[in-house]
């Protein structure tokens, strides 16, 4: 069935009832691809530590579009789709790496650092027979090329050259709390990669998901790193796409026994670390602020939780898996002190995090409950049924959020 | 400090497999000395010199808290692995102990009866003699691949 089938319509203009088959339905998932990933939006693509060089290079995806980033001979950022423009195969089969230009393998057409056409072997033919005809343009002929924007360290990447400005399409706001992790140059720490077996949207609703948190994850709410009874809440772009959740601590909560007289699984008084040098951190943004996750729609996730760096890039791969692209970091002037404290840190996090792994499973769990279900609606109603910043975080608005940006996009 | 003996250092992987694939994972701190580094990562971290781990633990108390949290707080689907560890390289002595390295393999079975081929990588150890038994210093677990298919839960 079809998106546009009168079954597979949503239930009505609000937010809060999500139907099933937005997980389930191919033509709707091609339909995202082009609409969403490659439409007017912004994606993650790599960071700009990354390429310190002319020449350096990383491969990476936007949707499932196969993309080049390189920091060309100008010394700029430029991004192009990993495709030859002769019979389509990949330009480049590294991760990464310096170049001083792109030859594919198949039959040795050759691109410059910004992704034009520049050679085309056997072009004139061997011995006055052959090659390509006279009329052949080079520079009518190419890889499709990225707008690309640098914001804070972050590259991100856009097909569409009608999108606003990264600074226009985060807002104000969200800009702000990028500016407020990366004030230093970047150190990766490591990269890993995360397969998951579900569809990317419901990774994507789990991180803006700021109720599950302290729920789901006993880490989290057994050592107080983030619970609803402590301070904090949302921030969502107006647009509702982009989000901004944060955790302060509050005095009040050491001694708060909400979650034991609910019942909630999550706090477990008879949990107690062996080593807590795992929660040593400092403030080192100097604001109280222990946790902020941000999303960038559709798809980056860039995390604090305490010294715990990371930025997330989800990458769909068909309806029902995806990827997650971890990349740790800290700072380049961290001391040995503040990186052994990273690397503690990180236990939290990717696929073996005390919290992360459950986010890891949690999608797959969806998608197994919800195989028979797709004309049926999950609940987001959580706080009400808007979009707007709160300061709790005992809501789904940002949820919300994401699905009235998705609509937008979609047309639904 | 005297060469580890080769056979010892099997017998000390094959304890180490039994007592994770048993679900004997209260067993696992105690293979490890005293003061010790445990971390996982994948052979293209391990080439480029990035120090992140999967999980990293420079502690016996931060083993002993693995284990705790995947008894008592994480949530993750009842699963079992079924290590296959080859035989040990004998590559040096160091005054820090006996450097080894030894290839595994990693079945990993769902509750539902799934199994899938979880992972395959390299043991880089340094092993020393501490209450008359051989203990890892330091046992570096190098994935062959970056990348994990879903979670990782039960220490490699």
């Amino acid at each position: 069935m079809s998106a546009s089938d009168p079954a597979r319509a949503w239930p009505d203009a609000a937010l809060t009832r999500v139907p099933y088959w937005l997980y389930q339905d191919e033509a709707n998932y091609r339909t995202e691809l082009r609409r969403i990933f490659e439409g007017p939006t912004w994606s993650f693509v790599c960071l700009e530590a990354d390429l310190q060089h002319r020449g350096d290079f990383r491969t990476t995806f936007v949707g499932e579009m196969p993309v080049l980033v390189v920091r060309g001979e100008d010394g700029v950022i430029h991004a192009f789709e990993n495709r030859c423009a002769h019979r389509g195969a990949l330009i480049s089969l590294d991760d990464q790496g310096t170049a001083k230009h792109f030859q594919c393998v198949y039959h040795a057409w050759t691109y410059d650092l910004q992704g034009n056409l520049t050679g085309i072997a056997f072009e004139k033919g061997s011995h006055g027979r052959g090659g390509m005809p006279p009329s052949f343009s080079k520079a009518a002929h190419g890889p499709r090329k990225l707008e690309t924007a640098v914001l804070h360290g972050l590259v991100f990447a856009s097909l569409c050259p009608d999108a606003p400005s990264i600074e226009a399409y985060l807002g104000e706001e969200i800009v702000g709390r990028v500016a407020r992790v990366l004030r230093r140059p970047i150190r990766v720490l490591g990269r890993f990669v995360q397969a998951l077996p579900n569809n990317w949207k419901l990774y994507v609703e789990n991180v803006k998901d700021t109720y599950h948190a302290s729920l789901l994850h006993a880490f989290f709410g057994t050592f107080r790193i983030t619970r609803l009874t402590q301070g904090g809440g949302i921030l969502v772009s107006p647009d509702g796409g982009h989000h901004a959740s944060y955790t302060t601590d509050r005095a009040d909560d050491r001694s708060s026994t909400a979650y034991r007289e609910q019942g909630i699984r999550s706090e477990r008084q008879d949990y107690r670390l062996a080593d807590p040098s795992l929660l040593d951190s400092v403030d080192e943004f100097g604001d109280g602020i222990q946790l902020q996750i941000l999303t960038v729609f559709p798809g980056f996730v860039l995390q604090q939780i305490q010294n715990c760096l990371a930025v997330r890039q989800v990458l769909p791969k068909g309806l029902d898996a995806m990827e997650l692209h971890w990349t740790y970091f800290g700072f380049a002037d961290d001391t040995a002190e503040m990186r052994t404290r990273r690397l503690r840190q990180l236990n939290l996090v990717g696929p073996a995090g005390y919290v992360s792994m459950e986010d890891g499973c949690v999608g797959g769990f969806v998608s197994r409950g919800a195989a028979a279900a797709g004309d049926e609606v999950s609940v987001v109603n959580m706080g009400g049924d808007g979009t707007e910043s709160a300061e709790t975080r005992a809501t789904e608005a940002s949820v919300r959020g994401f699905w009235k940006a998705y609509r937008r996009y979609m047309g639904h | 400090m005297a060469p580890a003996d080769p056979s010892r250092i099997a017998k000390l992987n094959a304890d180490y497999a039994r007592a994770i694939d048993d679900d004997r994972l209260e067993d696992w701190p105690t293979f490890f000395a005293a003061s010790c580094l445990y971390t996982i990562t994948s052979a293209d971290n391990y080439r480029q010199g990035l120090p992140a781990g999967l999980m990293y633990a420079d502690s016996q108390g931060m083993l002993q808290d693995r284990v705790a949290a995947l008894r008592k707080a994480n949530i993750y689907e009842r699963q079992t692995y079924r290590h296959l560890v080859g035989l040990p390289a004998i590559l040096g002595e160091k005054d820090s102990g006996t450097i080894a390295e030894t290839p595994f393999l990693v079945v990993r079975i769902m509750r539902d009866g799934h199994m899938d081929l979880f992972a395959t990588g390299r043991y880089l150890d340094t092993l020393v003699e501490e209450t008359g038994s051989l203990k890892f210093r330091e046992r570096l677990v190098v994935c062959d691949s970056s990348r994990i298919d879903t979670l990782l839960a039960i220490p490699l």
